[in-house]
């Protein structure tokens, strides 16, 4: 394999063909008839994920530096440079989104039912642009690609959703943009200060590293970052948005919205956060709140989702209490925190994406998500009912199953530094079961008691095949994480290093240091 | 002379401007547009006595720009009033706040 | 020498291939019942065929340890090193023999009882994943491995219960289950965490070696540990305060009551205590929780065994008040004591299910053939059904007399045993406690003869009041099921024998079985750092029952008790006449009271669940809709109100933007010229 890809020189072409070849595709669909556009699509995003793949042999897991790397000057003169690479952090989330994507396409194909060319089109792009956040290195290029794909989102749900679509549209847009947009300022901040340092502008993340910041230049510009990651991800109290997103957006918006936007957020936690302000991410206070706004998701949107009528919103929901694992792992500042971040990301990826493909295919049959609406399924659609319950157990993390490795490290790496914050957020095993189940039941079990229910049919061949493979996901990393782990390890590790290397050894209190008066103490800032 | 012209070109002028605000027909407020513009014309050709011929060579721009808009604008008011019935400017408010 | 284990994985290998079988059968060829008849029971009896071998291998070596098998390695970061390992020692093959010995016999008889479920694949399919889950539970050589097991029986259980989900209440009895158990299963997510951080392993080995040094006796961290640990092993073997869901999980087909909520994965709980036995050995406050909560689950709930009519009711409470006398013996520190009880309990409680699942089987027929719509279960429309099913009730009795504590049958032996050890483990600083335990054992010991025998006289005694037509469509059951019974039967009598103390050996007639302590000394290994621990901190202990007399004294009395006790309740009973359920009046007073279970159920329900529920409307009506939503909300309506302000400059009128435009420009002027 190492051989073959050497011979076709894999490693140079790799990532600039993963970020342009959606483009490629976009086109593709746009020039052919409506009625081509979802094969095209789908054979695009197939030959994505065929091209992705062996990123997997490729990627060389002792090393944490970034691979695939290349740099291309875009706008010299104000130091832009296309700057693209790949580590043990982004790796997975790049495979998860070729993965994810041409199954979200396949199982769409049903549901999108007007204006086919533009939809495909669409997503074409969004995968475009949710790559290149990924392989990113240059924060100019990295605020584009985030920018860029929320322009596709904006029109899957606004066009291609339900009844209330363009409410959530225009809510997912500016809650999004709001924490963008002072996102921007402080990588201009940053961009600024270097040229203050070196002489000339640049917007290189290996550069901006480098920049030496006061303790309260960084909790505020940690402040700026964090607001754009944390409504993205969501946290709780940001998460108002994602709730309508998901209900309005069609099921294959709604599986990428979950299986990869939401990473995009806990994504800049990792790359940017810590490693550009790990004084102020590491300060007890700092560290204290974010993990108890992620205890609070974890717990409050398990209690929230447990009363949800609507079966899509439920579902996001608990995207939400996932979420805050994420947040959780990340904080804990612990190597098996930040793993567990990692699984629970790509698990929640490969759970609530199948979780929104099932209600999808629920909605084209039956055309309302209310769980009221269903009951006693498992008597008509067996096939449907054995996955659904199979995916309700790895979305609640049963030993085996994807969810449980990666709680189980979020929450093991927490406890090593914040046991009692830990022992809240097991509670969410409980809350777990409170808010699943009984959806479940009101689902595939109790009696078929709805006419319009008795003549289901089951899943068909195409509905199966997109579930499969999630299914498979979901059980690999349940039973056999490692290969995950060992190619995550090296890059984490590195991470943590810097951000233990920089963190400050006596704490001062919050409000000392990011007081407007005349700084007197600075945290060391190399 | 030149006084005679401009003297006109200020009343023609004036006349175009009080119809502008004023008049609510569209081909009226197109004229009266016109007018103004002639208004300018005539104190142009009135200037190039004095100043230069440079005056002389303006007028051409301007007419022909008027008969583009002309063109253009009589368009705009004949497409609007199949639609509307109406060349009434109160009734043009698709814009409105 | 050390020892090699034969086919370990396939002992785990062959129920899970019984389940895909199963699984595909079900979907493919549900109408093919041969497969499911020959490959359901065939796999989990050749694992316990191989689990024999094993066992025999194990009892002839001279130097046991416990080995370990390391498959893959499973979650490894950094110091956290977790492999998907198998232990197999002592204590982990007489679990296996125990699953796949009495889970073929459920098997087997299942084949009968399930026969014209249009289910019967999908049911062998839950049934075997069941026992592959079991499996792991108590082969794996780590927590982390044995939480797979856990929550996977736990899954299993859920489907089980809910095997017949078009009845709302049986599916809503499966959830209640699983979500109790998740409530334990929290308890043992952070006692696993809490092992980490104090030991920086998880694996049984490390940790049971590193324990005795990292922890002093009674040190706060290992009390915290075990009571987390106990937790989970409240929700597990149904013990208060969340023992709620076994009497409930009954909704399921009664092979799986005898299978899941009987002899295996209630007993899970028990086991894990005995696994863990020098964490709680350490923690002598946290085991007396244990035996204490055990004791009063013992008692408790035969309390409302008592009143019970429904005959799986009655067993289910039965099972939960058995249970806590396991966690009695493993709780005063006689870790063997509660392994024997669990064992010698699933003969003969998977005895008692079976043969009430006979028993409803046969009920069913007879009211399914008339379409009489009475409760098949509820005894008081059965009576006199010895001389219809004759093998029944002559196995029931055996497994009654020996759950009763009746010399020679099994339960004697191991009930005996944990009454003795609560006695003399009445020394040190919770003596008090532990001679409270032994008089509730005794009282609860009394309770069983008395509920035990109120089954068997109402089912099986008296006149027949189900019906005479009726009458005419009971009849024994088909061989498949009542081999099943006998087999089970000679257990329920020859188990105990295996663990004979010599206090009782010296008897006269009663030591009429040879002393062998077998049980005691097979365990040995595994709690002998335990027994050390407790014998050099708890000093000498006690030779006496709290109000006197040795061991064999109270064998004696307790053996005479229990008799006595069967035989008034026997007279009392027989000499009364009851009416069928429809006809019967209902319970008054006290009787009601147990009747409804003390009211617990409703208890919880006011006091958590719809608290809880309430909660979360409020979380979400409240301060997700009303105060976020409201202010992103708000945000949007403050822009638009000001763009609506703005917006009114634009007329649409041409003529007063030409005004404008026409003011400005004279205004500009006039500050030119001026």
């Amino acid at each position: 394999m190492d051989a073959f890809l050497d011979v076709i020189g894999y490693s140079t072409w790799a990532v600039h063909f993963l970020v342009f070849f959606p483009l490629v595709g976009m086109a593709l669909v746009l020039a052919g008839p409506d009625s081509r556009a979802k094969h095209t699509a789908f054979g695009v995003s197939l030959v994505e994920f065929i091209v992705s793949a062996p990123l997997w042999f490729a990627f060389n897991a002792a090393s944490h530096s970034f691979q695939f790397a290349s740099t291309v000057p875009w706008i010299p003169q104000w130091g832009i440079y296309y700057r693209v690479g790949i580590d043990g952090i982004s790796l997975f989330l790049v495979l998860l989104t070729t993965f994810v994507t041409p199954l979200a396409i396949l199982g769409s194909f049903r549901y999108v039912q007007k204006r086919e060319r533009a939809f495909y089109a669409m997503m074409m792009l969004l995968l475009t642009g949710v790559v290149g956040v990924f392989v990113a290195l240059d924060l100019f290029l990295f605020f584009m690609f985030w920018e860029i794909m929320l322009v596709p989102m904006y029109f899957i749900i606004g066009i291609w959703g339900g009844e209330r679509r363009i409410y959530a549209a225009i809510k997912f847009f500016l809650y999004t943009a709001l924490g963008s947009l002072l996102m921007l300022v402080a990588i201009l901040y940053l961009v600024f200060k270097y040229r203050a340092l070196a002489g000339g502008l640049s917007f290189a993340y290996a550069d901006l590293l480098q920049v030496p910041l006061t303790f309260r230049e960084q909790f505020w510009l940690f402040g700026a970052f964090a607001l754009a990651f944390l409504i993205k991800v969501p946290v709780m109290p940001f998460h108002t948005w994602l709730p309508d997103a998901h209900v309005e957006a069609p099921t294959p918006g709604s599986v990428v919205l979950a299986a990869i936007l939401l990473k995009m957020g806990a994504y800049g936690f990792l790359r940017f956060l810590l490693p550009l302000f790990p004084q102020a991410a590491t300060h007890p206070t700092v560290v204290l709140i974010l993990l108890v706004l992620g205890l609070l998701g974890i717990t409050y949107a398990a209690w929230v989702a447990a009363v949800q009528p609507d079966a899509k919103k439920l579902i996001a929901y608990t995207s939400v209490a996932h979420m805050g694992f994420v947040v959780l792992g990340i904080f804990a500042l612990t190597l098996q925190g930040f793993q567990g971040a990692m699984i629970v990301m790509l698990s929640h990826g490969l759970s609530t994406g199948a979780m929104f493909l099932l209600l999808g295919m629920l909605y084209e049959r039956r055309h309302t998500r209310n769980i009221a609406d269903f009951g006693g399924l498992a008597a008509v659609m067996p096939v449907f009912a054995t996955l659904f319950v199979f995916t309700a157990m790895a979305s609640i993390g049963l030993p085996g199953t994807s969810g449980f490795v990666g709680e189980f490290l979020a929450l093991i790496g927490t406890f090593q530094t914040h046991p009692w914050i830990a022992v809240l957020a097991a509670t969410g095993v409980i809350f777990a079961a409170y808010y699943m189940l009984p959806m479940v039941q009101r689902i595939v079990f109790n009696d078929l008691d709805k006419p319009e229910n008795r003549e289901l049919s089951d899943l068909s061949r195409r509905e199966f095949a997109v579930l499969i493979p999630l299914m498979a996901g979901i059980l690999w990393l349940g039973l056999y994480p490692k290969p995950f782990l060992e190619r995550m390890e090296v890059s984490l590790v590195q991470l943590l290093d810097v951000v233990e290397r920089k963190r400050i050894a006596t704490a001062h209190p919050l409000s000392e240091l990011i007081s407007l008066q005349p700084e007197t103490v600075v945290g060391s800032g190399d | 002379m030149a006084d005679q012209s401009l003297f006109l070109a200020v009343i023609l002028f004036a006349i175009g401007t009080v119809g502008v605000l004023v008049r609510r027909n569209a081909i009226i407020l197109f004229m009266c547009i016109e007018l103004m513009l002639n208004a300018v014309n005539l104190a142009f050709v009135a200037f190039s006595r004095s100043v230069g011929i440079e005056g002389q060579v303006f007028v051409f721009f301007v007419m022909t720009v008027a008969a583009a808009e002309a063109a253009v604008g009589l368009a705009i008011i004949i497409s609007i009033f199949r639609h509307l019935e109406s060349v009434d400017v109160k009734d043009f408010n698709l814009l409105r706040g | 020498m050390s020892f090699e284990p034969t086919l370990l994985w396939a002992i785990l290998l062959l129920p899970l291939t019984g389940f895909v079988v199963n699984g595909l059968t079900a979907f493919l060829a549900p109408e093919r019942k041969q497969i499911p008849t020959l490959v359901g029971p065939g796999v989990v009896a050749a694992a316990f065929v191989i689990a024999l071998v094993n066992f025999f291998r194990m009892s002839g070596a001279e130097h046991l340890d416990p080995v370990i098998v390391s498959y893959w390695s499973w979650m490894p970061v950094g110091s956290l090193q977790i492999d998907a390992a198998l232990q197999l020692d002592q204590l982990s093959i007489l679990m296996t023999l125990i699953i796949t010995g009495v889970g073929s016999l459920i098997h087997i008889f299942s084949i009968g009882y399930m026969k014209a479920d249009p289910g019967y694949p999908r049911y062998f399919a839950y049934l075997n994943l069941f026992v592959f889950f079991m499996l792991v539970l108590v082969l794996g050589a780590n927590f982390p491995v044995m939480f797979v097991g856990w929550e996977g029986v736990g899954l299993c259980s859920y489907l089980l219960i809910g095997f017949w989900f078009k009845d709302r209440e049986k599916a809503d009895a499966g959830k209640k289950a699983f979500i109790v158990n998740r409530i334990g299963d929290f308890g043992f997510l952070v006692a696993m965490f809490l092992i980490f951080t104090n030991l920086g392993s998880l694996d049984f080995r490390d940790v049971f070696a590193a324990a005795p040094e990292m922890f002093t006796y009674g040190a706060p961290v290992v009390t915290a540990i075990t009571l987390f640990l106990f937790l989970g092993a409240t929700g597990k073997s149904a013990q208060i305060p969340l023992y709620v869901w076994l009497p409930d999980a009954m909704a399921g087909p009664t092979p799986v009551s005898a299978l899941i909520h009987a002899a295996t994965m209630v007993t899970a709980g028990v086991y894990m205590v005995a696994r863990a036995n020098v964490l709680f050995a350490l923690a002598p406050l946290s085991s007396t929780v244990v035996a204490f909560v055990g004791a009063l689950t013992a008692l408790f709930a035969a309390t409302i065994g008592l009143a019970q009519n429904d005959i799986k009711k009655v067993l289910a409470y039965s099972t939960v008040s058995q249970l806590g006398y396991m966690f009695i013996g493993v709780g005063v520190g006689a870790y063997a004591a509660g392994v024997f009880h669990l064992m010698t309990h699933a003969f003969f409680k998977a005895l008692l299910f079976l043969g009430a699942g006979a028993v409803i089987h046969a009920m069913h027929e007879a009211f399914h053939a008339t379409h009489k719509d009475w409760d098949p279960q509820d005894m008081r429309n059965m009576g006199g059904l010895r001389r219809f099913m004759p093998i029944t009730w002559i196995t029931m009795w055996v497994a009654t007399l020996a759950i009763a504590g009746i010399w020679p049958f099994a339960g004697f032996f191991s009930k005996d045993e944990i009454i003795w050890q609560a006695a003399v483990h009445a020394v040190g600083p919770y003596a008090g406690w532990a001679k409270l335990i032994w008089f509730m054992a005794l009282a609860a010991a009394i309770l069983t003869a008395v509920y035990m025998t109120r089954l068997m006289i109402l089912t099986f005694h008296g006149e027949n009041r189900s019906g005479k037509e009726e009458a005419k469509h009971l009849h024994e059951v088909p061989p498949v099921m009542w081999v099943p019974l006998a087999v089970l039967a000679v257990l329920s009598v020859v188990g105990g024998w295996v663990n004979v103390p010599h206090e009782i050996a010296d008897l006269p007639v009663l030591g009429w079985i040879p002393t062998s302590e077998w049980l005691h000394h097979w365990l040995e290994p595994l709690t002998h750092t335990a027994d050390a621990i407790i014998a050099g901190n708890l000093g000498e202990l006690s030779d006496t029952a709290p109000v006197g007399g040795g061991a064999g004294a109270w064998a004696v009395i307790s053996f005479v008790l229990a008799a006595v006790v069967i035989a008034l309740t026997a007279r009392t009973l027989l000499g009364r006449s009851y009416r069928p359920a429809h006809e019967a009046a209902p319970a008054t007073g006290f009787l009601r009271v147990l009747q409804n279970k003390w009211y617990v159920d409703e208890i919880y329900d006011a006091i958590v669940v719809r608290p809880v529920i309430a909660t979360s409307r409020f979380l979400w009506r409240y301060v997700d809709q009303l105060i976020i939503d409201g202010l992103v909300n708000g945000a949007a309506h403050l822009a638009r109100g000001f763009g609506a302000i703005g917006s009114r400059l634009q007329t649409g009128q041409l003529n007063t933007y030409a005004f404008a435009v026409i003011i400005g420009v004279i205004l500009l002027l006039g500050f030119v010229v001026l």
